[in-house]
């Protein structure tokens, strides 16, 4: 089998887990344990000077979480994954890799709120300056380019729904800058989309979304895409200069393609200490068996409710790139061609008021701040995730005061419009 | 030999069957990416060789360095070249004189040439170029995935265990 590709499906199942080495154990143990015993002190010595590979400690390396690691990085087409203990903690470890006081980073201004919170204010307080560019204009992305930019950061379905972004467009401007493209692929996974191939140079996840999909298990991802060269320019010194943290070491050189990664592990992770617990890794990696089957339902559900909503009088407009009429459409059919994913946004002719009411009267949806659960979801962005925005920064993030934004479970299909039906009368 | 993109099994069989490696160009810096090879393949049991003149008759990390091929004392059965893609083809020449021949001739990740791999394999040996046994005998034994490095190997099956707690070997034979 080794010389014919696996397809998504069976990587899905079974990218990096053979059957434990100890026990026989066919689904993946849970390493609940901090340490590991070594040998002796020669592959201990061995160990820390990372000339060979093998567990020393939970915050670093888990057998449990590497099964998880891996499956990721097989999925995306990646050579590399690292996971850590959130979808904040994966932006966290990609920048402190790539960024020093004074440089800078371009973000589209279409995100997930909480991360435009964490770029705002709790990056610059280290020094990180986000600079803002739009999403639907490729050229403003140029345009943002300074001697300092060192990376360019985009979401591939962007939070909170219904926004498609032309990767291989802005992969052309980074690419121009000589920086990476870390895309997030929350929201669309790999199975909807594979932001490697259209240019994507590092991909990060929440786990805690789609992937994992139960809602149960917080958990983030970074994977390292093996194109970027970190040496060319000097500007990433903590790939191309020798780290003092291990005697010297140059972290590009020695480990090549997956040297990425490697940095955010051992330079990163290390130090920064948002290690996975092995119990979520082991519950996202039972998630991620079933992922093609729960992403194909998702988008099949999301799109039968956005059509139904489309219709609906309360209704002033629904954002689905599903929808044949919506101006995402194209690219959705480019880039999430098996489906535009089962998070989007409505608006109600009621403004705001109609909003709360909505999240208010629900019965099958619960009414809560996350995304990608088994679960129907439904949440007012503007009361809650996006609140701490500036108006001016809600609408840009299409979470004006009349949005509503629905992550679409698997249930069957009649009974989540039956329920909207019944919280948008009247 | 499509040196582009080479099947697992071909990498597996190398691995599996070559005992004594020549390391050309092995540095006794303990942070330089051939002392890591050269300490890796020697904890897999294979007896590597540093070949190095500056260092001639003094060890690295335990095995006697040469200063050159033709002064190891016993046959070679893979030369791994640590030097660039220039450099290598005069490497690959001293190894085609050697008697016996080596079964192998194998550059480093971001060495190839494509004469000197063209020379090898007209008198018999097996080239490899632009990888690293250390991330390959990894790769196909199971240990790179501790580090979450994607192996491209799917197996159901249960890895070699070495002596030890965590140490994976290439089983003989074996075919994923």
């Amino acid at each position: 089998m080794s010389d014919n590709k696996p397809g998504f499906s069976t990587l899905a199942i079974h990218a990096g887990a053979s059957a434990d080495p100890a026990t026989g154990a066919r689904a993946t143990p849970i390493y609940q344990t901090t340490s590991f015993v070594f040998d002796d002190v020669d592959q201990a010595a061995a160990l820390f000077g990372l000339q060979a590979f093998g567990n020393i400690y939970t915050r670093i390396t888990n057998p449990t979480t590497a099964v998880l690691e891996e499956r990721i990085a097989s999925l995306e087409g990646g050579t590399a994954g690292l996971a850590v203990a959130s979808g904040h903690a994966a932006q966290l470890g990609v920048l402190h890799t790539l960024m020093q006081p004074g440089d800078e980073f371009i973000a589209s201004n279409k995100l997930y709120g909480g991360s435009i919170n964490q770029f705002n204010h709790s990056f610059k307080n280290f020094g990180w300056n986000v600079v803002w560019a739009d999403t639907d204009d490729p050229a403003s992305f140029e345009a943002a380019v300074t001697e300092r930019t060192r990376a360019i950061f985009v979401e591939s379905l962007a939070n909170p729904g219904g926004i498609v972004t032309d990767l291989e467009a802005i992969s052309k401007m980074a690419k121009k800058a000589g920086v990476p493209l870390i895309v997030d692929n929350t929201m669309a996974t790999p199975y909807l989309c594979r932001p490697i191939e259209h240019g994507a140079d590092i991909v990060v996840h929440s786990l805690t979304k789609f992937i994992g999909g139960h809602g149960n298990s917080m958990g983030g991802m970074i994977v390292d895409g093996g194109s970027f060269d970190w040496t060319a320019s000097g500007r990433y010194p903590m790939l191309s200069e020798p780290r003092p943290e291990y005697q010297g070491i140059v972290i590009h050189e020695t480990f090549g393609n997956f040297g990425f990664a490697i940095a955010c592990r051992v330079l990163g992770l290390r130090d920064l200490g948002a290690a996975l617990s092995p119990f979520n890794a082991f519950l996202i990696l039972t998630g991620v068996e079933t992922l093609p089957l729960r992403m194909a339902k998702h988008c099949e559900n999301a799109l039968a409710v956005a059509e139904w909503l489309n219709g609906h009088k309360a209704v002033e407009w629904v954002r689905y790139a599903g929808l044949k009429d919506d101006p995402y459409h194209e690219l959705a059919n480019k880039y999430v061609p098996k489906g535009a994913g089962a998070v989007f946004t409505f608006g109600l002719k009621g403004g705001y008021e109609a909003g709360v009411k909505a999240v208010s009267s629900v019965n099958l949806f619960s009414h809560l701040a996350n995304i990608g659960d088994t679960r129907s979801l439904i949440i007012h962005p503007a009361s809650t995730t996006h609140r701490q925005l500036t108006d001016e920064q809600k609408s840009a993030a299409g979470a004006g005061p009349e949005v509503v934004r629905l992550s679409i479970g698997l249930e069957d299909v009649d009974d989540i419009i039956a329920d909207l039906d019944q919280a948008l009368a009247g | 030999m499509n040196h582009d993109d080479y099947p697992d099994a071909y990498i597996r069989s190398i691995l599996d069957e070559v005992k004594t490696i020549a390391v050309v160009g092995a540095s006794a810096n303990r942070v330089r990416p051939s002392y890591f090879v050269l300490t890796y393949l020697l904890s897999k049991g294979y007896d590597a060789i540093p070949v190095n003149p500056g260092r001639a008759g003094k060890p690295i990390a335990g095995a006697m360095t040469y200063a050159s091929m033709a002064d190891i004392d016993r046959p070679i059965d893979m030369v791994d070249i640590f030097r660039n893609s220039e450099a290598a083809a005069g490497v690959v020449h001293e190894a085609l004189e050697l008697d016996p021949l080596p079964k192998v001739i194998w550059m480093q990740l971001g060495v190839r040439n494509d004469e000197a791999a063209a020379l090898a394999e007209a008198a018999g040996v097996r080239v490899v170029m632009d990888r690293c046994p250390k991330i390959e005998y990894a790769r196909l034994c199971g240990e790179i995935g501790w580090a979450g490095v994607s192996s491209g190997v799917i197996s159901s099956r249960k890895p070699a265990m070495r002596e030890g707690y965590q140490r994976f070997g290439i089983a003989a034979g074996r075919r994923d």
